[in-house]
């Protein structure tokens, strides 16, 4: 017997034909399969079909476009920190992925897979026998959640790296559907704070490419924490570009990842601007991202801690980056 | 294109071309220990967090025990049988021996390949590079100081050759 549930495979070598696939009953996209296997040898899932899309070409494809650089949602992370383009003007989005995982996974794994990460909570990246003998959760196959039991919402985390750096560079997604045909989407749009549906993609929609806009005078960065310095998810992830004077900010942009079930981009940062970064304004940006993110106990680590955490590395990579 | 739940898969593995018939959803690391029979590759977690099972797929390193069988269809895959000639281990083989680099040897087979790949990247490496190569390689015993050193005394061999 085989570990994993049978299902059909296909292999399409275009977009039409993974959308019409896709739109089947059942039907599950493949990419690189670092979050998909892990989770379906776990018991999370049971698709009827496996629409392969990482040999698709127009799905692999790194190129300048009028609407900014689109990368192509098959592209592996691996081909992402090499590509001359993106080393250009997008260092940013190297910086984050080559934080994600190990070297062997980013081979494979892509950049619309972890932008289409499932959520993560210590009660549901379990056994299938696991799970079970806890009565299941909310997010599958059970009806209470463990972190928020009086809740009837998942909590459970969105801890992709990606996000938050493409966030902070505007990105948009171009999504497709076999009904529909093509849309274009902020990436903020794409997301929900629901931790068992933190995607707003429709049953059978494509993530085909995402677009981003480069951002030539600003200084920008990654920061995460993580409990080994390598391989672990992101307890709390930050992306910071800025650009300012001395020590004035001008313009900032901050997005967090790993905080709540979906990305944030960071609101009000505007307010931030036009003075100089002293303990007033550092102490008004930890209002933004206490009021803004709130951790819920999906990790083993204390959600206090990520609370802290995600202000303190804020805080220093802003810092780090107007003294650059 | 498999669509039903058999499919015949053809591989070529450690240089030999194979033809077999095999279940759309079995995992690679199962094919390879199971139906080919080289068992030199591990299981050391229940699903991409160890490193143990790692191979080469056309040069590149991959995690065996997260990935199709169904979806290496035509690629040229490496085991760690396929380091040794003659009986003589590789380079990195005897280093990893000779420096202690293994003790209970459930890691080294998926250590030594991710190695291998590095190296064939980037023949001199720096311990950084060796490290972030290795970061998705768990092991139990050594405390990896001697894996490092294993890489290194392999890369300095290779170079007096
Ligand atoms: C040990 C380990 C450590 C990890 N550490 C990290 C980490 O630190 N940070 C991090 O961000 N991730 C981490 N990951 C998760 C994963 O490796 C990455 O997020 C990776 O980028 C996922 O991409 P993939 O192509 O492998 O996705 P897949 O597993 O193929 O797919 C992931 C999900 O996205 C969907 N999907 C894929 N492509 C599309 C598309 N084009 N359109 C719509 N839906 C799609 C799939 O249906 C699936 O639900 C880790 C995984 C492991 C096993
Ligand atoms: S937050 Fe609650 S419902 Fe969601 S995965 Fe965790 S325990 Fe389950
Ligand atoms: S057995 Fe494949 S990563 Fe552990
Ligand atoms: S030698 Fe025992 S796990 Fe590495």
């Amino acid at each position: 017997m085989e570990i994993l549930p049978e299902f059909e495979l296909h292999q399409p070598d275009s977009v039409a034909t993974a959308v019409k696939l896709g739109a089947q009953t059942g039907a599950k996209y493949l990419a690189g399969g670092t979050d998909l296997m892990p989770n379906l040898r776990h018991g999370l899932g049971d698709p009827i079909s496996l629409i392969d899309v990482s040999g698709i070409a127009d799905m692999q494809a790194i190129e300048n476009t009028a609407m900014g650089l689109r990368i192509g949602a098959s592209v592996t992370l691996q081909q992402l920190v090499t590509n001359p383009l993106v080393l250009a003007n997008y260092s940013l989005l190297i910086e984050a992925a080559n934080t994600i995982a190990g070297t062997t996974h980013r081979h494979h794994a892509t950049v619309g897979g972890n932008l289409c990460l499932d959520t993560r909570c210590q009660y549901y990246n379990q056994s299938e026998w696991w799970r079970k003998s806890n009565s299941y959760c909310l997010k599958y196959k059970g009806d209470s959640c463990h972190v928020a039991p009086n809740g009837n919402v998942c909590r459970a985390a969105f801890s992709g790296d990606l996000a938050p750096a493409m966030l902070v560079h505007g990105a948009q997604v171009e999504i497709w559907s076999a009904k529909g045909g093509q849309r274009i989407i902020d990436l903020d749009d794409m997301y929900q704070d629901d931790g068992a549906n933190s995607l707003l993609l429709k049953p059978g929609e494509l993530l085909v490419a995402v677009l981003v806009k480069p951002l030539p005078t600003f200084n920008t960065g990654y920061r995460k924490v993580r409990v080994r310095g390598g391989l672990d998810f992101p307890l709390a992830g930050v992306a910071v570009a800025v650009q300012g004077r001395g020590n004035k900010l001008e313009q900032v942009m901050i997005a967090l990842t790993g905080t709540d079930s979906r990305p944030i981009l960071l609101k009000g940062c505007d307010d931030l601007c036009g003075k100089p970064l002293d303990d007033a304004a550092l102490k008004a940006l930890e209002r933004l991202v206490r009021t803004q993110t709130k951790p819920m106990r999906s990790t083993f680590i204390p959600n206090q801690y990520r609370s802290k955490v995600a202000v303190n590395i804020s805080r220093r990579l802003l810092l780090d980056l107007l003294m650059r | 294109m498999p669509t039903n739940s058999k499919m015949i898969l053809r591989v070529l593995v450690n240089g030999i071309a194979r033809e077999d018939l095999i279940p759309v959803n079995m995992l690679l690391v199962n094919y390879l220990r199971d139906v080919v029979g080289v068992t030199g590759t591990k299981t050391g977690c229940d699903g991409g967090e160890c490193g143990a099972c790692t191979i080469l797929v056309n040069g590149e390193p991959l995690l065996s025990c997260i990935e199709l069988a169904a979806r290496v269809a035509g690629k040229q895959l490496e085991t760690i049988e396929s380091l040794a000639h003659n009986g003589r281990m590789s380079t990195l083989q005897r280093s990893f021996h000779e420096q202690l680099g293994t003790q209970c040897g459930f890691c080294t087979p998926g250590m030594i390949m991710a190695s291998e790949a590095l190296l064939r990247q980037q023949s001199t490496p720096t311990d950084q590079q060796i490290k972030t190569a290795l970061e998705g390689n768990l092991c139990r015993c050594t405390g990896y100081v001697k894996i490092i050193e294993s890489v290194r005394t392999a890369i300095k061999l290779n170079g007096d050759v």
